[in-house]
């Protein structure tokens, strides 16, 4: 028997032309795909250690290693700073997971390109996991801090339990910037090479291994309120080194900084990511 | 019969910068000075592709011909330049050998990897984690890293967790020509058992035999053109003869 089916009779699931915001797309396409960013975070960390005998224990000993060099060699020249190791870890942490995962999110849409080409994947997943693979890693090196702010003297204090709202700003800063990067990066290969140069001089210029009032007093203020890092590791550091909440001044740039780059990023990511498979 | 693919006059168009820029700044120098000029290179043309359900649709033609960017379009991974693509159900596209694998992994964290890749849920494969095994044959080597596998190993488990749910639509590039003759028995055999119960599928083969065997149509693509549609054994005919001019 035969059927005679009008166009307008068929449901489809996907009409090329038929779709929602961009934005919002990626964005429902990114929560049905959780599970695998939780893949891609295990595949991560799991693989990383895999091979290695102290495994995990390499997230929190890597911290304590670079700080144990720098502290050397830096707490003769700041002697004014108290507690200097503890002053120097609290920015570095910060600054390891911004550097960290901003870098690997780069390396992983490079990686995934292999895959976009062939199978369809909401790609944001790649940056977002990136970020989640650094705040395990973020979290594991809370504790070698905490060990070293008791060792150094610097008291503990209440303040602590308001670290998850700097670290929630951090990753929003983050993954915006993971996700201009990595557009980028898809057209322009040279961006990864480029970043990584980019991310060590913004390293230098941000007060982590120094104390801010050494920056010359005709260009501190601008070299620290132009740097969205300045608010960003400001209120990370603050509740945990100096025991206090971070200031309003620090506070609200910090926020408008975090949520404007996320909200960017998203929109400029999920609006090229069509372009994508014709670029990789 | 229900249509499960419908492609309207779909075009691919890439454009590529005519000269390679090394750098961003040299880039950026010649796009301000407007000195960038893009060739063109329709991928597809007008193509205009209806599949039912239940058939196995068979494309030849040459390399470069746009076999591969009409499975891009179908499985959404490119959207046509021009044109309007329209898809019902699931489409499972099954991955060349080792992409989306981890060779540090062993061959249960892949299956969880590869699984969600495809768009599968963590429960969705801790249920049929052992029916894809037990496919794959992979009983004793499970829990090694992936970077002892063979690579035939390595086809059997990418096949396995592809076609361990049933897609509405799947497609196929390539991947029959791996795996020893007695694993490919057993796809071809799970690919006619959806066939039977529904699903629509994708095959793309430079062994025209492959085609003639499994496929219930076919097309020729040359050139970004369907020059030919239709029964298997004509258009694979008329294939072979352009071939031999």
């Amino acid at each position: 028997m035969k059927q005679i089916q009008t166009l307008q009779n068929v449901e489809f699931t996907y009409d090329s032309q038929n779709r929602r915001s961009p934005a919002l797309e990626e964005l429902l396409d990114v929560i049905q795909y959780r599970d695998l960013i939780y893949q891609l975070i295990r595949r991560d960390i799991v693989a990383r250690y895999k091979r290695s005998v102290l495994g995990v224990f390499w997230t929190m000993l890597q911290p304590l290693g670079m700080m144990l060099v720098m502290g050397i060699v830096f707490s003769a020249l700041f002697r004014q700073v108290e507690g200097y190791v503890a002053y120097l870890l609290s920015g570095l942490i910060a600054w390891t997971f911004f550097a960290q995962t901003t870098s690997a999110a780069i390396f992983q849409i490079v990686w995934g390109s292999t895959l976009i080409r062939r199978i369809y994947i909401p790609m944001s997943a790649f940056s977002i996991s990136s970020i989640g693979t650094g705040l395990v890693n973020l979290v594991l090196s809370l504790i070698p801090l905490l060990i070293i702010m008791l060792a150094v003297g610097r008291p503990i204090r209440w303040t602590i339990v308001f670290i998850p709202f700097p670290i929630l700003l951090l990753t929003a800063f983050a993954l915006g910037v993971s996700l201009i990067l990595s557009t980028m990066t898809v057209y322009f290969p040279d961006v990864k090479e480029m970043y990584q140069i980019v991310v060590q001089a913004w390293m230098y210029l941000t007060p982590i291994m120094y104390p801010a009032d050494i920056l010359p007093e005709k260009y501190r203020f601008w070299l620290l309120h132009l740097n969205p890092m300045y608010y960003m590791i400001e209120m990370f550091r603050v509740p945990i080194y100096e025991g206090v909440l971070p200031t309003a001044d620090v506070l609200i740039p910090g926020i408008l900084i975090a949520l404007a780059t996320l909200l960017v990023g998203w929109v400029y990511f999920a609006n090229r990511a069509d372009e994508f498979a014709y670029t990789i | 019969m229900k249509s499960v693919i419908l492609l309207d006059n779909i075009s691919v168009r890439y454009r590529a910068p005519e000269a390679k820029f090394g750098t961003l700044k040299e880039f950026a120098i010649q796009l301000i000075k407007q000195n960038v000029r893009y060739k063109e290179f329709l991928a597809l043309r007008d193509i205009n592709l209806e599949v039912k359900e239940g058939e196995i649709l068979g494309i030849v033609g040459r390399n470069g011909a746009g076999k591969s960017t009409l499975l891009k379009v179908v499985s959404r991974v490119l959207i046509p330049t021009q044109g309007r693509v329209r898809l019902k159900g699931r489409v499972s596209p099954l991955l060349e050998l080792g992409a989306g694998f981890h060779p540090e992994l062993t061959g249960r964290e892949n299956i969880f990897l590869n699984g969600t890749l495809l768009g599968h849920t963590h429960r969705e494969l801790e249920t049929r984690l052992d029916e894809i095994i037990e496919f794959a044959e992979m009983e004793t080597f499970i829990d090694t890293p992936l970077r002892t596998y063979s690579s035939g190993m390595i086809a059997r488990l990418g096949f396995s967790i592809a076609t361990t749910w049933k897609p509405d639509i799947l497609i196929l590039d390539e991947v029959l020509s791996v795996g020893d003759e007695n694993f490919r028995d057993k796809c071809r055999a799970r690919i006619e058992s959806f066939q039977g119960q529904g699903t629509s599928t994708l095959l793309v083969s430079h062994n025209s035999s492959n085609i003639e065997a499994m496929c219930t149509r076919a097309v020729w693509l040359d050139h970004g053109v369907m020059k030919a549609e239709g029964r298997v054994t004509e258009v694979v005919e008329l294939y072979k003869q352009s071939q031999q001019n």
